[in-house]
């Protein structure tokens, strides 16, 4: 690339045995993204940043965690009581799991707004839900490790989950456990899971998620191809270079971040039990399960579609499905105009319809099932899923506004 | 180098023979990572049957006994209960047991040895939390209620139609060692 000029020094000496130069003008000070960005393309920086907070505080809190099903909850008490500092970075690490879905959900958002998930960037969209799949692993085994009450029963729920399949499920579910009941066994082995193997996992499904991005180009919130119009040099002619422009942008993003981020931690780290729940300040009891059992707010949408259905198998697959259609998504919307500014109003109504429903299931799932909340929560459901068949239906023939040429 | 004498059968022949190799090998080492997954020697161990004496239980009382780390539960039923068990028959899943795990001695209506004394594992069916026992009518209903997911269980362990619990509890192996003694974990000898 730029061999003959920067061929001095130290940098020199480096780029002619590793493409140090190359890579960071390909992903960074020549990465060119669209001029357009606008405050919903905060988040993926704000996703990177928050792996590395976890990983990070991660790393501290296992040179004082035990995974020991006798040991666990004292530990974590130990962190929180002993430990110099512990509580800040345990309550930085609990925070940022829920940070992180945050983050994501918006993301994700992002990407249903703008099409973002369109061709050519279905692979992109493919890496990122891999990415959701492998950091709600990450979150539910994350969860047992306190070894309180919701830990428990929350992964015997979940464990459970894998019993409904006929045949093979209740040996499977006797292989996850390692143990006839979710026991030391269980705790040692999601530990090592949540440390190592799914970090591991993520960090390359990211890794993937930006390389796929960075070949094929960020999309914009016109939806438009920058790509089309490139000047005598090849550079998009609405392009701009990822540095110094979205470096410095994202800055400001990380810094407003922070400031929320640092509220929480401090002032409300448990989130009136939505983040840290009050039933797992009890250590956990096999033979007693806490009078109302629901999983950390994240999870409250799936859940709630689990438990709209009054049938064990045809629940399991309900729950199951809803996050394997959001795979499909890309093959599912027929649409040729990207962004939700040129699409038919109908395409505004299913995409309120679908964030409606998933907060309403969000919120349903947190609550205690009484017959009025399951019925709400089937509407919602229903909701949920016809959001994807309706793309599939409008997306045939849809009145579409016309796209612009360039970004203006 | 020519591409003229390349043999690509023979070339693709090695290829795939290869690949089959490989494949081979690795499942065969995968298998003991996998394995290493099952419950360990100790676990298996810790499922040896427990004994429990039932003669001092009041009428009404629930004692929860723990075998293979599950709790097992023990009800001395009330005699007037034991009368309404088949009052509720209409409105169960799975009344006689058909779709439910017992053992053959337990598969009649109060699914027990002795009609007065219920042995279940307090392990719901449908996602493995424990139900709560409610002797007294509380909220209309008595028995055992899930505090999870709302299913709900008569005192012999049958579910209600219309919850998401699909099968009655499970009832455990045991047996009367004596007149007080049961032994849960094993079948009497015949």
């Amino acid at each position: 690339m730029s061999k003959d000029k920067s061929n001095k020094g130290l940098l020199g000496w480096v780029d002619e045995r590793f493409p140090l130069t190359k890579m960071w003008e390909e992903h960074i000070s020549k990465y060119y993204a669209p001029k357009n960005f606008n405050f919903w393309y905060f988040f993926g920086s704000l996703a990177l940043l928050i792996l590395v907070l976890q990983i990070v505080t991660g790393i501290f809190l296992t040179m004082h965690y035990k995974p020991d099903g006798a040991q666990a909850f004292i530990s974590v008490e130990h962190i929180m009581r002993d430990v110099d500092w512990g509580w800040l970075i345990r309550y930085l690490h609990s925070t940022g799991a829920s940070a992180f879905f945050v983050v994501i959900y918006l993301h994700m958002f992002r990407g249903l707004m703008y099409g973002s998930y369109q061709k050519p960037r279905e692979l992109i969209w493919l890496f990122g839900m891999f990415i959701f799949l492998a950091l709600m692993a990450e979150a539910f085994m994350g969860y047992l490790l306190p070894w309180g009450q919701m830990s428990f029963w929350g992964a015997q729920v979940i464990i459970s989950l894998f019993g409904a399949i006929p045949i093979i499920g209740d040996d499977l579910t006797l292989w996850i456990r390692g143990d006839f009941v979710i026991s030391d066994a269980t705790l040692n082995r999601f530990f090592a899971l949540h440390v190592i193997a799914v970090p591991l996992v993520l960090v390359m499904l990211v890794v993937m998620h930006v390389i796929a991005l960075h070949e094929v180009g960020s999309n914009n919130p016109e939806g438009v191809e920058i790509k089309k119009h490139k000047d005598e040099n090849g550079i998009p002619l609405d392009g701009i270079p990822f540095h110094p422009y979205y470096s410095v942008k994202d800055i400001v993003g990380v810094v407003v971040f922070l400031i929320l981020f640092s509220s929480v931690v401090f002032f409300m780290p448990e989130m009136g039990g939505y983040f840290l729940e009050h039933a797992n300040f009890i250590p956990a009891n096999p033979f007693k399960t806490p009078e109302h059992i629901a999983p950390v707010w994240y999870f409250t949408p799936f859940y709630a579609i689990l438990r709209a259905v009054p049938h064990k198998l045809s629940g399991v697959l309900a729950m199951f499905s809803a996050i394997a259609i959001l795979f499909l998504l890309p093959w599912i919307d027929r649409g040729k105009v990207h962004s939700i500014r040129y699409r038919a109003n109908s395409f505004r109504w299913l995409l309120t319809m679908l964030v409606i429903s998933f907060i309403g299931l969000g919120y349903l799932g947190a609550l205690p099932p009484t017959e009025i909340r399951t019925f709400f929560a089937q509407v919602f459901s229903v909701g949920y899923f016809g959001f994807f068949l309706g793309i599939w239906w409008i997306s045939k023939n849809e009145k579409t506004k016309p796209v612009p040429e360039r970004i203006l | 180098m020519s591409s003229d004498d390349v043999d690509n059968n023979r070339r693709r022949f090695l290829t795939a023979a290869t690949v089959v190799v490989g494949a081979a090998g690795v499942s065969v080492v995968a298998v003991p990572f996998l394995k290493s997954w099952s419950p360990s020697a100790r676990a298996r161990s810790a499922g040896a049957p427990v004994e429990f004496n039932i003669s001092k239980m009041e009428p009404g009382q629930q004692v929860i006994v723990k075998w293979r780390g599950k709790p097992v539960w023990v009800v001395r039923l009330y005699t007037n209960i034991l009368a309404t068990l088949s009052s509720v028959s209409d409105k169960l899943r799975d009344p006689k047991s058909d779709e439910s795990i017992q053992p053959e001695y337990a598969k009649n209506e109060g699914r027990s040895i002795k009609p007065e004394y219920l042995v279940v594992e307090g392990v719901c069916t449908h996602l493995g939390c424990s139900p709560t026992y409610q002797p007294e009518v509380v909220a209309g209903f008595q028995g055992f209620f899930c505090p999870c997911h709302g299913s709900k269980f008569d005192f012999a362990g049958r579910v209600y139609s219309g919850v998401p619990a699909p099968t009655n509890l499970t009832v455990p192996p045991y047996y009367y060692v004596s007149n007080d003694v049961i032994r849960i974990g094993e079948d009497g000898a015949v």
